[in-house]
């Protein structure tokens, strides 16, 4: 098979509510780097599913071409919609424009008036609760603050699929936890299907409805794990036998797959 | 043991004190030492003069700092010939760094677009930094007379390499996510340069302006040794001046265009913090 962009979606997988559909996902780049192989993945509506994998195992590269960034080499990748959201590992956010500018950017390219805009929005910083640093540039924003920005703008796309590229690796715990439990209250509020990049085994379980455990380069799948417990998710299921067996699960394939 | 403590403690103290002392009179300390400098300088200045003036008869050559001072304000002959150049001089260099502003920022806008233009116009950009100008300027006072339009086209050509290399350095340096934050929306060329990659390269833009600046009142000044027609500035001053043997004259005329380059060296650095100070911290 050659290299394939994302296609849109037949009947079957519509039906599904598949979003986002790897099959047999390969990725080789110019410099014969082969991040990915044999890659099948899939994202329902209603999932929220997290990806974690060593550093370098190419984790980043399976959002790039679900985003369209990257073009795979081989298998195919069908995307069901429109309205993806990209959350980058930094918060990317223009430091010459405040926060509901910065926040309004993602509308404001795709052409939206801008009183419309501006309400889309007020509406987003509020919901992350960034109401009353409208004004604020970047750099008068802690690292947790700059990142709640970045959410803003991606939700003022109102999403189906949202793509996190491990957005709170720069954070400290406090901040994470934080900030983990806010994106669980948004994914409860807003429906969205998540693909959530991360190296933190106790983010990737507290966090998703689905597990996903990626080898070392090149990245393939070596275990997928569900999440059994319901949402809205009690912050203290952290500390419960069940959570932490699940953990020591997705740990331990995670070593055996790196070795 | 007691006592080893309370040393350790006062010494403490003292250390800690001292240090906040310094703070406090690192802010007093600003002011007087380049004072305390251009004193010595003058000093220096006076010794030397009469050195000229009393034992080699010499005066023209270094001429007393209040004779200078005296032709700079108030010489009824010299100072308003000297206010009258500035003006001129002035004219040139901001009508050449405005013509190098437009050409160089075009030039590397141009450029950014892609690698292959990169390429093919850069290596012109060295050459015109490498090319000694002052070979050239005979030829450019043959071409285009020897007025205004030389003058500023010396000046041009002088001070556009900062504008184009930091620019284009300002344009290039946009963060790769950022960049890509917009590709994802499908943000076309002319979009991403006016929201992304323009307003990324102001600082950069900014640094390189304060230094084609500083270099366009060296061309105003480079110009006027060549071309005497037209609107001569403070480079014909100096010359004649010179030629005349007047030594407080040559001074001022020299300190002026000094200033003329200091002051519009500070005012584009000023310009700079006032546009992007805001986000940007130059340090």
């Amino acid at each position: 098979m050659s290299a394939t962009a994302p296609v849109r979606p037949t009947a079957a997988s519509r039906s599904a509510g598949t979003l986002l559909d790897f099959t047999n996902v390969e990725m080789t780049f110019p410099n014969g780097t082969v991040a990915l192989r044999g890659v099948d993945l899939t994202v329902k509506r209603g999932e929220f599913v997290t990806v974690v994998g060593p550093s370098g195992c190419g984790k980043s590269t399976l959002l790039r071409i679900a985003s369209g960034l990257e073009v795979s080499s081989e298998g195919s990748v069908v995307v069901d919609t429109d309205r993806i959201g990209y959350v980058f590992q930094d918060a990317t956010l223009l430091p010459w424009r405040s926060v509901a500018d910065n926040v309004e950017l993602l509308a404001e390219l795709n052409g939206m008036k801008a009183k419309e805009r501006r309400a889309k929005a007020q509406e987003a910083i509020d919901l992350v609760g960034l109401g009353g640093f409208e004004k604020n540039l970047p750099k008068q924003l802690s690292g947790g603050m700059k990142m709640r920005t970045s959410l803003a703008r991606s939700l003022t796309l109102e999403p189906e699929l949202f793509l996190f590229d491990e957005p709170f690796g720069a954070l400290d715990e406090i901040t994470r936890e934080r900030l983990n439990d806010e994106l669980l209250r948004l994914f409860v509020e807003k429906q969205f299907a998540g693909l959530f990049i991360t190296h933190s085994v106790s983010e990737a379980v507290y966090l998703s409805t689905k597990v996903v455990v990626m080898s070392g380069r090149p990245g393939s799948i070596v275990g997928t794990f569900d999440v059994p417990f319901p949402m809205p998710r009690d912050p203290d299921i952290r500390f419960t036998p069940e959570f932490g067996a699940l953990v020591g699960e997705v740990s331990h394939a995670l070593r055996e797959g790196h070795r | 043991m007691a006592s080893v403590d309370q040393l350790a403690l006062a010494t403490g103290r003292v250390a800690r004190d001292a240090r906040i002392r310094r703070v406090y009179a690192r802010r007093s300390a600003q002011w007087w030492p380049p004072i305390a400098v251009l004193a010595l300088l003058v000093g220096f200045w006076y010794l030397v003069a009469a050195y000229y003036d009393r034992v080699q008869g010499l005066a023209f050559l270094v001429p007393y700092p209040h004779l200078v001072l005296k032709a700079a304000f108030a010489d009824p002959l010299f100072s308003p010939q000297l206010v009258q150049d500035l003006g001129n001089s002035t004219q040139v260099a901001l009508t050449g760094l405005v013509v190098a502003i437009i050409i160089g920022v075009a030039w590397a806008i141009l450029m950014s677009q892609a690698k292959w233009i990169e390429r093919s116009l850069y290596p012109y950009a060295v050459i015109l930094q490498c090319i000694p100008i002052l070979a050239l300027v005979p030829l450019i006072g043959a071409l285009f007379g020897y007025e205004f339009l030389s003058r500023v086209i010396v000046t041009v050509m002088i001070s556009i390499f900062p504008m184009v290399s930091n620019t284009l350095f300002g344009l290039q340096s946009v963060d790769r996510a950022q960049r890509e934050l917009f590709t994802l929306q499908g943000a076309g060329r002319w979009t991403t340069l006016t929201k992304l990659q323009f307003p990324a390269a102001l600082p950069s833009i900014f640094v390189g302006l304060r230094t084609a600046a500083g270099l366009s009142v060296i061309g105003a000044i480079v110009g006027d040794q060549f071309f005497q027609r037209g609107t001569p500035g403070l480079g014909v001053l100096i010359q004649v001046s010179t030629s005349r043997l007047n030594g407080a004259g040559t001074y001022a005329a020299i300190l002026t265009a000094s200033a003329l380059g200091v002051v519009v060296f500070l005012v584009f650095g000023l310009l700079g913090r006032l546009v992007v100070g805001k986000w940007y911290d130059f340090g």
